[in-house]
């Protein structure tokens, strides 16, 4: 099964009976199973007039208490950025899938890239935070749907699921587990039933985890959702005190639960004096120069990072204080290598490229082997901006 | 001599927020009142208030969302009817009615209007049409007359203004009225005939927006607007599509009434069993 | 063990299909780890087409074929096309009919596509090179492949190409 159909399997196996989208390569596969397996399973596939359509009615889906979701590609979720923000600050559950492409603009649209890790991050106006988790196999792609259905709904918020072109059309085997053994963790839904006179409180955080519960349209709690600044009752408040208590909030909800929205895995790093960091189709690449590194008696790890964001600030902080170097291989100019070196403080050798063919584990190793040589050598810790830390791929 | 009689209760109590009042119109704006007539046609459709929805975009009218006391969506420029229709393929026990005004739903969101016309999806649109933006103080748009005046077209509108009717036709659409804001009973029984029939509706309202359209343009007061809405509104029997274009300043006829209403299929999301 | 392999021919032939019968013979039943990945987009219709697979007893992480040790064409362009990026001791399987290989190369030839015609549908002379391909490389069962032709096929084509599979798999040239 390839990536996208993943995608799409995933989806369904975590309930999600709705799917608004407009077709973009490389993500149109999974709009094309859906079409092909709402019909049979009583959901709702609906092909949008556009991008724009197409995340307002997943939106809707979603207040009217649908698990939904929409794919596109980079063009496609610049288009959607307004209404991710209206998800944000309305706090309807949704997964949107970005299977990048070599970007910006058409760019190359059946070939893969990893540039739109900033975008998921800070796309929308204002201040947000994001859940977003970038998968590096089929396999990983349908269990990651699974996990963003789950997240999004435990966090009532967005979430974006950032695969690219090689991953989305790369065949590999996946294994779908039986229905009883999908994680699924509910909406959390009010409790009481609607006041017979007042408001129902949409937008009153429990204050456990800052999160309301979410009543849907047609249960009878007349709730008032508005992109505008709303108190609890949801009723637009144009003061600024409200205004920061709200943003604070929709920003902790996310930032508080940081460890468990973060997924990470570590290849080789018991022993590590170095750490390449990668995400996506690029750690595969990573894993093998790692592998190879280590043949050649560098004690070098990897970081995967499972998830994007939030980011993983305390852990890369944390290896910061002990690795000698890091090695930042991506499919972008440096997205994330900017992240990495906000938390350690210094600079990392960066393995980047553009997009178009994924980074070859040759010039992640050279990166490996460089950076090694440096290690103990006189500045190896703050490497000059201009030569040596950057290896174009 | 007559005197004022103070009431505990008015008649929309069970719908509307009055906990949000007062509201934010204008005086003389005639959005209250396209409100008002949806209000009770809500209240007299027999269909349980927890089933209806009301959506908005952005703008002065994109507020009613936020007045009625039912599910209520206030969204993003232009989106509501997508969120709609999301809304309504999720849950089809849901009676979605988008509540806007003309920029947003022809301008900003145009796209989405042609496509859920042609798509037929079983939400109703009401289109307060005021032919400006009147929230962000009267900048021209897609219904502002030829030549008249707006903060953004200070020497007269450059460009035609669509005539929404004949648009909404040509986009498939099988259900499409119009009233004024003076038009009451007729737009109250258009809206509960359009609840009861499936499919896409779309009733643009005209509607007096003094300070932002009137005065600039010689009709400065409310009042003045429902006069001229008054003398000049025809019901229009067999007047062809394309005679449908407005232009308030010109001394000729306004047609009003239901113009098309066809049976065609509501859409609904493929199916398969077995 | 880690093979890169190239399956190609022309649009039509049913080269992905090919591809995608292997791999899953390979990962589902053959006990081993399998990536297929395919050319993408208007620039990749038409001429000749291929499909890419590494199959091997480990997990495999860069995904992309770069140096075929087995090549299969199943037309001359194709084989133009690709025999030079594959292996120079590259195992290479042609359609013995469609094919002439370069005089110093050596292959190992089936008229896969006449042998397709004699079992009345030319359309499976791709499972027939996937026979062929079977019996060949060596690396996979013949079962693990008919299971995985049994399972993705639609039922009534299931003979057919079983059919086919073991005239390429018997074949003696």
């Amino acid at each position: 099964m390839h990536g996208d159909e993943a995608c799409a399997e995933g989806a369904i196996a975590a309930g999600c009976r709705f799917f608004g989208g407009y077709p973009i390569t490389p993500s149109t596969e999974i709009a094309e199973r859906f079409a092909q397996r709402m019909p049979e399973l009583g959901g709702v596939f609906i092909q949008m007039e556009d991008e724009l359509g197409s995340i307002a009615a997943v939106l809707g889906a979603s207040a009217a208490g649908a698990r939904a979701m929409t794919a596109t590609s980079g063009p496609g979720l610049s288009l959607m950025l307004e209404n991710l923000g209206l998800g944000v600050m309305l706090e309807l559950p949704c997964v949107i899938v970005d299977i990048q492409r070599g970007s910006p603009s058409t760019g190359l649209p059946t070939m893969a890239g990893q540039s739109d890790v900033m975008q998921a991050r800070w796309g929308s106006h204002g201040d947000y935070s994001i859940i977003a988790y970038a998968p590096w196999s089929p396999q990983e792609v349908f269990d990651l749907t699974v996990l963003c259905f789950n997240m999004a709904d435990r966090y009532r918020t967005p979430v974006l699921l950032l695969g690219d072109e090689v991953i989305g059309h790369m065949v590999e085997r996946v294994v779908i587990p039986p229905v009883e053994e999908i994680p699924h963790w509910e909406r959390k839904h009010p409790g009481v039933p609607p006041p017979a006179t007042g408001v129902y409180r949409s937008f009153e955080p429990d204050p456990e985890d800052l999160i309301p519960p979410l009543p849907h349209a047609g249960e009878g709690y007349r709730v008032h959702f508005t992109g505008l600044t709303h108190d609890e009752r949801g009723y637009p408040d144009m003061s600024a005190d409200t205004h920061h208590a709200l943003v604070t909030r929709l920003n902790a909800k996310i930032q508080s639960h940081a460890e468990e929205i973060i997924r990470l895995e570590e290849y080789f790093m018991d022993d590590a004096r170095l750490v390449v960091v990668s995400f996506g189709c690029t750690a595969r690449s990573a894993r093998r120069a790692v592998r190879e590194a280590r043949a050649q008696g560098i004690p070098v790890g990897l970081l995967r990072l499972v998830s994007l964001w939030p980011f993983p600030e305390a852990v890369v902080r944390e290896l910061g204080q002990r690795m000698d170097a890091f090695i930042v291989a991506e499919m972008n100019l440096g997205q994330v290598r900017l992240e990495v070196e906000r938390c350690i403080g210094r600079p990392a050798w960066g393995v980047h490229h553009a997009g178009g063919e994924m980074i070859h584990p040759e010039k992640i190793l050279t990166a490996i082997i460089a950076a090694a040589k440096n290690v103990g050598a006189p500045g190896s810790r703050k490497a000059s901006s201009a030569g040596g830390v950057q290896i174009s791929g | 001599m007559t005197q004022a009689t103070v009431v505990d209760t008015h008649p929309l109590d069970t719908i509307l927020r009055a906990d949000r009042m007062p509201h934010i119109f204008c005086p003389g704006c005639s959005i209250g009142i396209v409100m008002r007539c949806y209000a009770q046609a809500v209240l007299e459709s027999g269909i349980p208030l927890q089933q209806h929805v009301v959506v908005s975009g952005i703008g002065c009218t994109g507020r009613v969302a936020g007045y009625m006391d039912l599910d209520s969506y206030h969204t993003t420029h232009g989106r509501a009817i997508p969120f709609a229709t999301g809304m309504k393929l999720a849950n089809p026990n849901l009676m979605v009615t988008v509540f806007s005004g003309d920029g947003d739903l022809s301008a900003i969101g145009g796209n989405h209007l042609i496509h859920a016309a042609r798509r037929n999806v079983d939400v109703k649109v009401i289109c307060v049409n005021n032919f400006n933006y009147g929230m962000t103080g009267g900048q021209c748009g897609p219904t502002t007359p030829l030549g008249a005046v707006a903060t953004t077209a200070p020497y007269g509108n450059p460009e035609q203004p669509f005539n929404l009717p004949y648009l909404l036709a040509a986009a498939g659409a099988g259900y499409v009225s119009r009233w004024t804001s003076l038009h009451v009973r007729q737009l109250k029984q258009d809206i509960l005939h359009s609840f009861v029939r499936p499919g896409f509706a779309f009733i643009e309202v005209l509607s007096a927006c003094p300070v932002g359209f009137g005065k600039s343009n010689n009709i400065p007061d409310g009042l003045e607007e429902m006069q001229l809405y008054r003398e000049r509104c025809v019901l229009a029997r067999g007047v062809p599509l394309e005679n449908l274009s407005i232009d308030l300043r010109e001394n000729r006829p306004i047609y009003v009434g239901n113009f098309i209403d066809r049976d065609l299929p509501a859409y609904k999301p493929v199916t398969r069993v077995g | 063990m880690y093979k890169e392999i190239r399956l190609s021919g022309f649009g039509g032939q049913g080269i992905g299909l090919a591809g995608v019968l292997l791999g899953r013979a390979a990962a589902l039943h053959g006990g081993l780890e399998a990536v297929m990945t395919q050319a993408y987009g208007p620039e990749a219709r038409g001429g000749a087409s291929s499909a890419n697979l590494i199959i091997g007893d480990e997990p495999v992480d860069y995904p992309f074929v770069q140096q075929p040790d087995i090549l299969v064409a199943m037309s001359q362009e194709a084989y133009a096309k690709f025999r030079p990026t594959a292996k120079a001791t590259a195992q290479v399987l042609i359609d013995g009919d469609l094919v002439t290989p370069f005089p110093e190369d050596v292959v190992c030839a089936i008229p896969a596509t006449r042998l397709a015609e004699g079992l009345g549908r030319r359309i499976v002379a791709n499972v027939i090179m996937l026979g062929f391909f079977t019996r060949q490389t060596g690396f996979l069962s013949r079962e693990a492949v008919e299971q995985s032709l049994t399972e993705s096929l639609r039922s009534k084509l299931v003979p057919l190409n079983l059919k086919a599979f073991a005239a390429g798999y018997e074949y003696v040239g």
